[in-house]
């Protein structure tokens, strides 16, 4: 199997605005599993949605042909021409591919680095991918490497608690404003990974009610079920910020949602009880003038991590060293690939049954004093015995069969024979 | 001497309000709450004590007013922190304290003879409920004060020592709120009893004297803001800012009135 045929398609927040996402939004994962078992040339698959990305991580006999068909249905419920849809996707192949899916699930790629919902979401993904059989051998290694990758990244650099001290931040500046969080309400426009976890910590805080605003209902429901919440239409934000008192925003829109203008107005409906808005979109939902009304507070993310005192530098030289363990864990699993193929596979074996036939001929031939002659006749003895030995694997091995099939053989016999645990 | 000794025990209270405001340290914090409560305590003793010496209510000389305003703005203080706790709010009063005990002690503490004018039971009435007042709306200010600084803090986003140190605006509204409508009603009763008493002394309600004007102004501001802060919901900044304003007043009727401007109140240097 060539490295070359692990590919990744996908669209995220960095490729294609919200209202693009937003149209390749796949409620129920049967579909688009049921669909990717069609594409021609797939072999294994795995179908990751979140708010703010759609990718299919796929192995392919004919990556070209594949990914055409993955692109085509990924944007078969849309109105974009191919063109468009080529504009707004992103397709990574071999190294590439094991590369970006390490920084994803080690949340390197998200929209505020260091969340840690993705794991969770990938790791579901995974989860309903395996149990239909759409992940083979290659698949199933190299999503549960991508998992060590993010545990290391996570133990090993602080990427993860800037996301978390991020939201606890926002926590203790609405302390700060508010004094008490019992019974304040908290809106949440747009629903990201980053403002769930805000909303957590909010909510263990006091907070009472919790409003989600989603330009698709359908996600704002599923978030708002979390919290006991309601949900409600982007359009309705105004009306909202009359009673709300703390605003979460990260809908990943591309320009402002929200301007002075806007705010001024309700303050005096709201009899100027403070508002305080924290704004995780990159790049801002929120014009920052809004921070100059009167009761009206507005941070952004660089203030928010300003208040934990974690400077960018700081965040800079932690992804640096997150980067750095995902190349390692990807060139890890090459390492994995390059031997999971028929050659190399063989002489591995060979190599392993020679290694203890010469280790226990060295161990006998010690404590007996034989003749040159009588040496030459044990060692041919026992290389015959383990050459009849493997023969019969080794065919069975390069019998001619479908490419599945031959990578199920090849990992059974490299665990059969332990044959990568040296390394 | 007892004064001195009270101004002594005040200004130990506010320098240990003060190392507690920079090390944060709960044990300075009780002994300087102790030792508050010991000068507030010291105070009411050198007050009687004022009162048997002058044989009539010591608030007619310039360092008994001041004198007792800040005994006004202590007990305030005091009557406050037995119902609830603004975190480091006492650091901001005992400065307001400290700095109305050093004028009251420059200033002379001959005793004076009282004019027949004023040779009534109305002057402990009006002139006590008039400074007493002023001891809430001296609270409101330090509210007021700590709120913008608070206020500050938060909008340009840089966290210095206050950030840490100060409560939450909520908290400081609320003070502001709770030292309004205590304030505001002894203000009004105040200047009702000052031009009852004017009337039997001087036979007129209300003569436009600086004094009175001022304590008019005063009164307005107040009014407005109460009014601001029910009617319209004015909140925050603006109030903070309105409450600073007011108590400024309250300082110019009180000291720039009589020393700038000349009127029936002259008498009580």
């Amino acid at each position: 199997m060539s490295v070359e045929q692990i590919l990744i398609l996908g669209v995220n927040h960095k490729t294609a605005p919200v209202a693009v996402r937003e149209k390749l939004a796949f409620p129920d994962i049967e579909v688009p599993l049921a669909m990717l078992a069609e594409v021609p040339g797939c072999e294994e698959y795995c179908f990751l949605s979140t708010c703010n990305r759609v990718e299919v991580i796929f192995t392919s006999s004919d990556p070209e042909k594949s990914t055409r068909h993955i692109r085509s249905f990924l944007f078969a419920s849309s109105d974009l021409t191919e063109e468009e849809a080529i504009a707004y996707t992103y397709l990574h192949q071999g190294t590439e591919a094991i590369t970006h899916l390490y920084r994803v699930a080690a949340s390197l790629d998200s929209m505020v680095v260091g969340e840690p919902q993705i794991l969770g979401q990938l790791k579901n993904a995974y989860r309903e991918a395996s149990e239909r059989n759409c992940t083979g051998v290659i698949l199933n290694r190299l999503i549960h490497k991508a998992f060590s990758a993010a545990k290391r990244v996570r133990s090993e650099t602080n990427i993860g608690s800037s996301a978390v001290s991020i939201s606890y931040a926002a926590v203790q500046l609405a302390k700060k404003i508010f004094g008490d969080l019992k019974n304040k309400k908290v809106l949440l426009a747009g629903a990201g990974e980053m403002a769930e976890l805000a909303a957590e910590h909010l909510v263990a805080q006091g907070c009472t009610e919790v409003i989600v605003a989603n330009r698709t209902l359908e996600n704002a429901v599923k978030l708002a079920k979390r919290f006991k919440g309601k949900a409600v239409s982007l359009a309705e934000l105004h009306e909202q910020l009359e009673v709300v008192d703390i605003m979460v925003s990260s809908t990943g829109a591309p320009h402002l949602i929200l301007k002075k203008d806007e705010v001024l107005p309700l303050m005096r409906t709201r009899r100027n009880r403070p508002l305080f808005f924290i704004d995780i979109a990159v790049p801002r939902d929120l014009d920052p003038e809004i921070n100059e009304i009167d009761n009206v507070y507005l941070y952004d993310v660089d203030d928010l991590s300003q208040v934990v005192e974690i400077n960018k530098s700081d965040r800079a030289t932690e992804a640096t060293k997150a980067e750095r363990i995902v190349l390692d864990e990807g060139l890890k699993f090459l390492g994995w690939l390059g031997n999971m193929a028929l050659a190399p596979t063989i002489t591995d074996l060979r190599k392993k049954a020679d290694e203890i036939r010469l280790a226990e001929m060295e161990k006998t031939l010690a404590n007996l004093d034989l003749s040159e002659k009588e040496v030459k006749a044990i060692d041919k003895l026992t290389s015959a015995i383990i050459n009849k030995l493997l023969h019969n694997p080794i065919l069975h091995l390069k019998d001619d069969c479908h490419s599945d099939t031959k990578q199920l053989k090849l990992d059974m016999i490299r665990r059969f024979f332990d044959l990568d645990s040296q390394k | 001497m007892l004064f001195t000794g009270t101004y002594i025990v005040y200004a130990l209270a506010t320098t240990l309000y003060l190392v507690f405001f920079s090390s944060q340290n709960r044990k300075v914090r009780t002994m300087a709450r102790r030792l508050l409560l010991g000068a507030g305590v010291l105070h009411t003793i050198t007050l009687i004590a004022r009162y048997i010496a002058a044989g009539h209510t010591p608030l007619t000389t310039h360092h008994d007013t001041v004198s007792f305003f800040a005994w006004s703005v202590t007990w305030a203080f005091l009557s406050f922190r037995w119902r609830y706790e603004i975190k480091n709010f006492g650091t901001f009063v005992s400065l307001v304290i400290m700095a109305l005990m050093t004028v009251a002690r420059l200033s002379s503490q001959v005793v004076n003879e009282l004019p027949p004018a004023l040779q009534s039971l109305w002057l402990p009435i009006h002139a006590s409920i008039a400074i007493a007042a002023n001891g809430f709306l001296a609270l409101g200010f330090c509210g007021g004060i700590m709120y913008l600084i608070q206020d500050r803090q938060l909008k340009k986003k840089n966290f210095g020592v206050f950030y840490h140190r100060l409560p939450s605006l909520e908290a400081l509204d609320q003070l502001s709120q709770h030292c309004l409508t205590i304030g505001f009603p002894m203000l009004t009763l105040g200047i009702m009893t000052g031009s009852l008493w004017a009337k039997q002394a001087w036979g007129a309600y209300w003569q436009w004297d600086p004094k009175e004007t001022w304590s008019l102004i005063t009164w307005l501001l107040y009014a407005g803001l109460l009014h601001q802060r029910f009617a319209i919901g004015w909140r925050g900044r603006r109030t903070a800012i309105m409450s600073i304003l007011g108590f400024a007043a309250v300082l110019f009727t009180l000291w720039g009135v009589n020393f700038l401007l000349s009127g029936a109140h002259t008498y009580v240097r």
